[in-house]
């Protein structure tokens, strides 16, 4: 028998419209949209994050997508806490596009990113548990006929002690819908938290080790079609003409479609549709693009670096005081473009049906590409169903303003008129574009006679990710924040800073990359603040603690990652450590990692402390899994990350040329939490900031070189 | 390539069960088990096997599914992560649950079934040796010290039952 796996019959509920169960409906003030006014008020969408039937059966709905970080446990994690659920019995869906499930910090979006998922849901889905709590505490109360003060809620039950009754929430879901949903919802003390701070299991675990987790790619049904397309080997490119004889005469091949972005080969199955692929004959208008090769680029970006640029933060007078100090220190720091390289390439299913739609894709940014497959496809948003699936990996390409591969796959989808899944290959994911900008940074910085940061500049040449988006008026005096975050504030006690962005377009198509501007900045910074402090013949460690007095929480994560790497302490020979700091998404992180250097110049990172502050933990094992995770995404890109330019061509295809860290090659990673009431930070994301100068430090601790550029080069180690 | 000959009946044994397939026999394992089983548990991640997301057991080896044609494994035993166990309870399955290994999911498949093809053959491997058999399964995630862990752990639940 075959199994095929029809996801449109899936149970994939709407709240709103089951019978029989509590479904809450429920809405907060939105806080203001990015880079617009205040809502006018009163103008909020109901929402529907819940549903308990009368079999028990808690539903939550998730409205941030998972993509591995493990919000698919932490978002019911808030609900079930006020809610006083039985754990067991909670399963969750993903929520469906709708305003109820909107950014409660974004403006009228749903989407995930930016670290934010748990942040912005901590209020809103507490309340929402707090609510159906109190609802199903009346419904008790109402049917005991006594005082819903006298009762208490307790996985899964209402209780009333005095009488010793108790009745589960699936024989009140009932009598609980009926009631009105309450004005007054207090929420817990956290010391009476019982799930949230626990070690919670993940839900999704179960159908990720037995093959039964769908992603976007194993969305399938009777009839479904298979897309590829060949684009232009060139961004910006054309396509001025094609012959698909060949093509057409491959078993399977059902169409050729051009498209905006090239040429579209359907088939039956993959294999069908990458054969016709091949088999194209395209003639390319390559555009003006053709020119761009890295070695030239990174020229213009130098050169650039050495003027100055839009100012975007600073104190005092950093020209003068550099100029005045007795010991000056100069570097360059430079990374290259970067592929989010997500293990499940991208894909999106269109089934066009005329009057409506639906799409299936694991999205970051599920009102943005519904909106867009709207547009191409002729209809109301209203009219698109979008399901998000599991994501095989975002790390931000998946939340794309341009909305390309679900825009390529409406489009296919509107010229054929029959069901069709695009997909990406592995070549086409490297080769796609929307990379981490390549940057230059251009720092300087003063000390005094007693080894004192006086003075620190720092110039920062990379593409804005903002221009030419939706998301464009973020931009403020010309200063994209994302270009400079993590190195604008600069958090070390100097008195005179400055820093400034050029901002140049090259025309090349750049997104967010995990950590975003921090992925570079931390890089730069936290290694020249290392040559600052041999500079100033100090210890890197205890400079940098010396310098963070005002920014406890910086220098606490520091501390905790020196002492419990024993930093000081011996290590066998041919290793040494490094360490540095960083802060982002509301979370605080310091990385102590040790490393070797192989004789023909390999870097061996053995072990890496890392200790995090993120305020309150919702999930200490998801915490430190993404504290893992973070390491090797941004030791991945340390060693060896880089996409380049020939004659406009992308020189990488696949994990040949675009490598990944490997089993072999991970570090021990031991994770320090720090116990903290601060707000709840982000977790997702910062990780990944101070790995990479962390083990540039370490490199020149054991060698003595500095290495200044990404991804580290063993030729530049190699002995002799 | 002979791109233009027309598919044929293969005959394949996959999880213990016997189908017969129309395709061209070159055609990649990988496409047949997702596409005509139905079989989405086995993933594509690179198509030329460098990331062994596509790996699947045949004839209790690990095998990059992505470049294997179906042709060359017509009545040889298959195993793919849906058939691993009836109901995910391999001792790796379990390891895996005990350290919430998978983040995104994508590769877990390749990984467990990897480390299968590994402890029925060695029981209780060294570390060498789970480097050896696991260094071909990209994981863009991290998960690789739990994967670590995990494959220790259901060694010693196997040599445990084994006592039993």
């Amino acid at each position: 028998m075959n199994r095929i796996l029809n996801v449109s019959r899936r149970n994939f509920c709407r709240a709103g419209l089951l019978g029989g169960g509590l479904i809450l409906a429920f809405s907060l003030p939105g806080r203001r949209a990015l880079g617009q006014a205040a809502p006018v008020g009163g103008s909020f969408a109901p929402s529907a994050f819940l549903r308990i039937n009368p079999k028990g059966e808690t539903t939550i709905f998730a409205n941030k997508s998972e993509m591995g970080q493990g919000v698919y446990t932490s978002l019911p994690m808030l609900i079930a806490e006020e809610l006083e659920a039985d754990w067991t019995k909670i399963k969750v869906e993903p929520a469906p596009v709708d305003p109820a499930f909107n950014h409660t910090q974004w403006g009228p979006v749903q989407g995930t990113g930016g670290s934010t998922s748990v942040r912005s849901e901590w209020e809103r889905l507490r309340r929402v548990g707090a609510a159906a709590r109190i609802m199903l505490v009346r419904a008790a109360a109402e049917t005991w006929r006594v005082d819903p003060a006298a009762c208490r809620a307790e996985k899964g039950f209402v209780i009333h002690e005095d009488s010793k009754r108790r009745l589960s929430y699936a024989n009140l879901v009932g009598m609980a819908s009926r009631l009105k949903a309450p004005q007054d919802i207090p929420l817990k003390d956290p010391k009476e938290f019982k799930i949230i701070g626990q070690p919670v299991k993940r839900l999704d675990t179960p159908e990720k080790i037995t093959g039964k987790a769908v992603f976007g790619f194993d969305v399938q049904f009777p009839g479904l079609l298979t897309a590829v397309v060949a684009r232009p080997p060139v961004f910006g490119g054309k396509m001025k003409s094609f012959n698909s004889d060949k093509t057409k005469k491959i078993p399977g091949v059902k169409a050729i479609i051009p498209v905006p972005s090239g040429v579209a080969v359907v088939a039956v199955g993959f294999w069908a549709a990458t054969l016709g692929r091949e088999a194209l004959e395209i003639e390319w208008d390559e555009g003006a693009l053709s020119n761009l090769n890295t070695p030239a680029l990174r020229e213009e970006y130098a050169a650039r670096a050495r003027k100055p640029g839009m100012a975007a933060g600073g104190r005092g007078n950093a020209d003068e005081a550099l100029e005045k100090a007795p010991k000056k220190l100069e570097a360059e720091y430079e990374v290259p473009y970067l592929a989010h390289a997500c293990m499940e390439p991208l894909n999106c299913t269109v089934d066009f049906r005329g009057d409506r739609a639906e799409i299936w894709t694991g999205t970051q940014m599920q009102t943005g590409d519904r909106n867009a497959a709207a547009r191409i496809l002729g209809l109301e948003p209203e009219q698109v169903k979008l399901r998000t699936t599991y994501l095989g990996g975002g790390f931000g390409r998946r939340a794309n303003p341009a909305s390309d591969f679900v825009t390529e796959a409406a489009q296919i989808a509107k010229v054929l008129g029959k069901p069709v899944k695009l997909v990406w290959t592995r070549e086409d994911d490297t080769r796609g574009g929307y990379y981490r900008p390549a940057w230059h940074n251009h720092l300087a910085a003063g000390l005094d006679e007693d080894g004192k940061l006086t003075a620190w500049k720092h110039t920062i040449v990379g593409q804005s990710i903002l221009a030419g988006t939706p998301f464009e008026g973020m931009i403020q005096n010309g200063v994209d924040r994302t270009s400079v975050e993590g190195a604008h504030d600069l958090p070390y006690a100097v008195p005179n800073l400055l820093v400034d962005l050029h901002s140049p377009k090259t025309g090349v198509p750049v997104l967010w990359w995990r950590s975003v501007g921090h992925s570079q900045t931390a890089f730069a910074v936290e290694s020249f603040v290392d040559e600052a402090a041999y500079a100033a013949g100090k210890d890197p460690f205890e400079f940098r603690r010396l310098l963070l007095e005002n920014h406890p929480r910086h220098k606490a994560v520091l501390e905790q990652a020196a002492e419990k790497a024993g930093w000081g302490a011996s290590l066998p020979a041919g290793q040494a450590r490094g360490i540095a700091v960083h802060e982002s998404f509301g979370s605080f992180v310091a990385q102590v990692a040790e490393v070797s250097v192989g004789p023909s110049g390999e870097i061996r990172v053995h072990r890496v402390v890392c200790a995090v502050d993120c305020g309150r933990v919702v999930n200490p094992d998801t915490v430190a899994a993404q504290m893992e995770s973070g390491i090797v995404f941004g030791l991945t890109a340390a060693l060896y990350g880089e996409i380049t330019f020939k004659n406009g061509r992308v020189e990488q295809s696949n994990f040949n040329d675009y490598e990944m860290l490997r089993f072999g090659e991970m570090p021990k990673v031991e994770v320090v939490i720090i116990p903290s009431e601060e707000p709840v930070g982000g977790i997702g994301e910062p990780g990944v900031p101070p790995i990479a100068p962390a083990v540039g430090n370490a490199i020149f601790s054991l060698t003595g070189k500095r290495l200044r550029r990404l991804p580290f080069r063993a030729e530049e180690l190699k002995k002799g | 390539m002979n791109d233009l000959k027309k598919p044929e009946k293969i005959k394949l044994r996959v999880n213990r069960k016997d189908y017969t397939v129309t395709s061209h026999p070159d055609q990649p394992l990988l496409w047949v088990i997702r596409e005509n089983l139905g079989l989405t548990g086995t993933k594509y991640g690179c198509g030329i096997s460098l990331c062994g997301a596509c790996t699947v057991l045949v004839g209790g080896e690990a095998v990059r599914s992505c470049v294997t044609p179906v042709g060359s494994v017509a009545g040889k035993e298959i195993v793919t992560i849906e058939g691993l166990s009836p109901d995910g309870s391999h001792p790796l399955q379990k390891a895996w649950r005990e350290y919430d290994v998978p983040q995104c999911g994508y590769c877990h498949s390749g990984q467990i079934l990897s480390a299968a093809a590994l402890l029925a053959k060695n029981p209780s491997p060294g570390e060498a040796e789970i480097e050896e058999a696991m260094s071909g399964i990209i994981c863009r995630c991290g998960t690789y010290q739990r994967i670590r862990y995990a494959i220790r752990r259901a060694s010693q639940m196997m040599a445990e039952g084994g006592k039993k």
